[in-house]
């Protein structure tokens, strides 16, 4: 076989190389959310309180202390679980509770959630408990939101700054 | 498992075949697909640093400049990106065809095993290099990368925090990521390619270049690509708007949509016990070990051609340590043997005609020896009575042994390499046969790697040991055809046994 015929068979299977490459680089298209939906974001990542209270050492027990571990109050590492929910129109969207992260469970409970809603005002009630309560909440907020097609809405949480925020 | 590697071998095969009548056999874009693989890398490699220095490596300039490259400089920049991106998406595919084939072919098992578990973490460093590639253009498909990735790290139980925080709106977005995403991407690169280079230690020779034709073939049709459909960004990423609608690159990205289906954590077990998987299938199920090739002290002068020859690196030369009046001795390294005793076929001392003393050459397998194969061809040549006598010397895995009948009689080795020229001549030369022929694995496709390529050069007086320029080169025929192509290596047979009609018989020769 001469090197033009040679060349001339290559063709198809360069064209199919390329074509395979070319086509499984963009497609199909996928489709990741609906586009006519608006998504709401929850993000909360928060120290719940310990689950002990804290005790005020006396003089005595901190003059007991080795010098370099003397502190005012001693306190149980372990933090309570993280118990939150979010209503949207009075329907419950999302209840959770999470466990404090940490091997010794001392670390800060963290919620991460995303959800799809119709666009449109909406009455947006999130809830936040971080102590050990029996009932009612730490913290809540409810507020009415335009929710827009194709974008994020955002639920956060910042103690320092008052607790839960809306974007 | 076998019949799995049975029914993917005679796939590829069948495409081999197939690309062979466009291609030839050692242009064969089937048989090259490590040294594409290599060929791959490099266009990236060359194509990414040639981007980085128009690259904006802030976050809030990265979309800019690459728009930058991709319009205003489209000539240049902007076919380098697509460049960029095609080479990467051809790295992927010849990867895993190559990984496909390698385990068809059954070149994992064994002392083999090492080529197989360094090539597999070379898959996780790729889509490293890949998704961190994407997320670097800062566009909506980045965004979704992004958030995806983070999201689904989050899964693991390493983090105090959700990772996915940092692009949670844009007031949440930061440089640091990006930052680190801008050190992976240069630094995941340097370490695939060590990892690659550790791939192919135990390989002498590595082929990590195409041959010549098919890598100019390859690389018109990824430029050709690139100007026809060029790559552009899919509009700058918005933390505040939904990323809907995307167009994936699906080599690189086909784990994400999987995460709407399967949940993260679900997924990272199913990659990680794949990967884990893939790592131990030279093991499953395990290969009786053969007996590695030995040195005989007292017939090794330290030549060194076995060295040369050893397609595995299996093989070094150490100062001597008999006494006797050479520099060195060869010495194996039993982990690297692969037994297909090429070193045997290029050992000077392996010649049949000896017969001062046993025939014991310098190096050989002690379940194929030298002498062994002398008792073989007269024996086989004995069994001939055909009008035209043909001693076929074949390897084990050409499937030769169909051959077999009065006219002719197959003679099977590890590798067809590991047959001295000297016995070509032995057999022409003693009346033994009228004609032999050589039966061994496709052109550029020794399972031992590099048998055919030595058998050439051999007989064609290129390479040590040479075939003596008094055997009559009419008499003597090579097959070189996957095991598969019976029909036409029966063929082949009979059409030299029509050639050797024409020429005298061995014995009307000799009485000539």
């Amino acid at each position: 076989m001469n090197s033009l015929t040679r060349g001339l068979l290559q063709l198809p299977a360069y064209a199919v190389f390329a074509i395979s490459v070319g086509y499984l680089s963009f497609w199909p298209r996928y489709q990741y959310a609906a586009p006519d939906r608006a998504v709401v974001k929850v993000s909360v990542s928060h120290a719940t309180k310990h689950i002990k209270p804290c005790v005020l050492l006396t003089p005595q027990q901190i003059a007991e202390l080795p010098p370099n571990m003397r502190r005012k109050e001693s306190c149980e590492r372990k933090r309570l679980p993280l118990t939150m929910e979010v209503e949207i129109d009075g329907d419950i969207m999302l209840r959770v509770q999470a466990e404090p992260s940490g091997l010794w469970g001392d670390g800060p409970a963290s919620v991460y959630q995303r959800f799809e809603v119709e666009p449109g005002i909406h009455l947006v009630t999130t809830r936040l408990r971080d102590t050990d309560r029996a009932d009612g909440w730490d913290y809540s907020r409810t507020d009415e939101h335009m929710l827009h097609q194709g974008r994020y809405f955002t639920v956060t949480f910042k103690a320092e700054t008052g607790g839960l925020v809306y974007r | 498992m076998a019949a799995l590697k049975r029914f993917l071998r005679t796939l590829f095969l069948r495409w081999e075949a197939v690309l062979e009548l466009a291609f030839g056999q050692q242009n064969n874009p089937v048989v090259n697909l490590g040294a594409l693989g290599w060929y791959f890398f490099w266009i990236a490699a060359g194509t990414g640093i040639y981007l980085y220095i128009f690259f904006d490596t802030g976050i809030t300039n990265a979309y800019a400049s690459v728009e930058y490259m991709t319009h205003d400089q489209w000539y240049a920049a902007g076919v380098m990106r697509s460049l960029h991106r095609y080479s990467s998406d051809a790295l992927v595919v010849v990867v895993f065809l190559h990984i496909l084939r390698e385990f068809s072919l059954d070149r994992l098992r064994g002392r083999r095993f090492f080529a197989w578990i360094t090539g597999v973490p070379t898959l996780w460093l790729i889509y490293i290099c890949g998704i961190s590639g994407y997320w670097l253009i800062w566009d909506k498909l980045a965004q979704y990368i992004a958030i995806a990735t983070t999201e689904w790290l989050d899964t693991l139980p390493f983090f105090g925090e959700p990772i996915a925080n940092n692009f949670l709106n844009s007031t949440t977005l930061g440089n640091r990521f990006f930052t680190l995403m801008v050190f992976i991407h240069i630094f995941a690169p340097l370490f695939l390619l060590f990892l690659m280079w550790l791939h192919i230690q135990r390989h002498a020779r590595g082929r990590v270049n195409p041959p010549r034709s098919l890598a100019v073939g390859t690389a018109i049709t990824l430029l050709a690509l690139s100007l026809v459909y060029p790559a552009v960004s899919q509009g700058p990423a918005d933390l505040d708007t939904v990323p809907a609608t995307l167009q994936l690159d699906w080599f690189y990205l086909l784990a994400y949509p999987l995460l709407d289906v399967v949940p993260g954590g679900k997924l990272w077990l199913i990659l990680v016990g794949g990967t884990l998987f893939l790592a131990l299938l030279p093991w499953v199920p395990p290969l009786k070990p053969t007996p590695v090739a030995v040195v005989s002290l007292d017939n090794c002068n330290g030549c060194g051609r076995c060295v040369e020859d050893c397609p595995f690196s299996a093989i070094t030369m150490e100062p001597r340590s008999d006494g006797l009046a050479f520099d060195t001795q060869a010495v194996v390294l039993a982990d690297n043997c692969m037994s297909c005793g090429i070193c045997a076929g290029a050992c000077p001392t392996s010649t049949p005609f000896r017969r001062a003393r046993e025939l014991i050459p310098g190096i050989e397998l002690p379940d194929h020896s030298i002498a062994g194969l002398r008792e073989k061809t007269v024996a086989a040549a004995a069994r001939l009575n055909g009008a035209r006598r043909v001693v076929v010397y074949a390897c084990e895995k050409a499937g030769a042994e169909v051959l077999g009948g009065p006219d002719a009689q197959v003679i099977t080795m590890p590798c067809v390499a590991m047959l001295p020229p000297a016995f070509i001549d032995f057999a022409l030369s003693r009346r033994l046969a009228d004609g032999v022929m050589l039966a061994g694995c496709a052109e550029g496709d020794c399972y031992f790697r590099l048998g055919d390529e030595w058998t050439r050069q051999r007989l064609a007086g290129q390479r040590d040991p040479y075939l003596r320029s008094r055997v009559p080169r009419e008499r003597l025929v090579t097959s070189w055809l996957p095991a598969v192509s019976t029909r036409r290596r029966q063929h082949a047979l009979s059409q030299f046994i029509d050639a050797l009609r024409a020429l005298p018989t061995a014995d009307n020769e000799r009485t000539r």
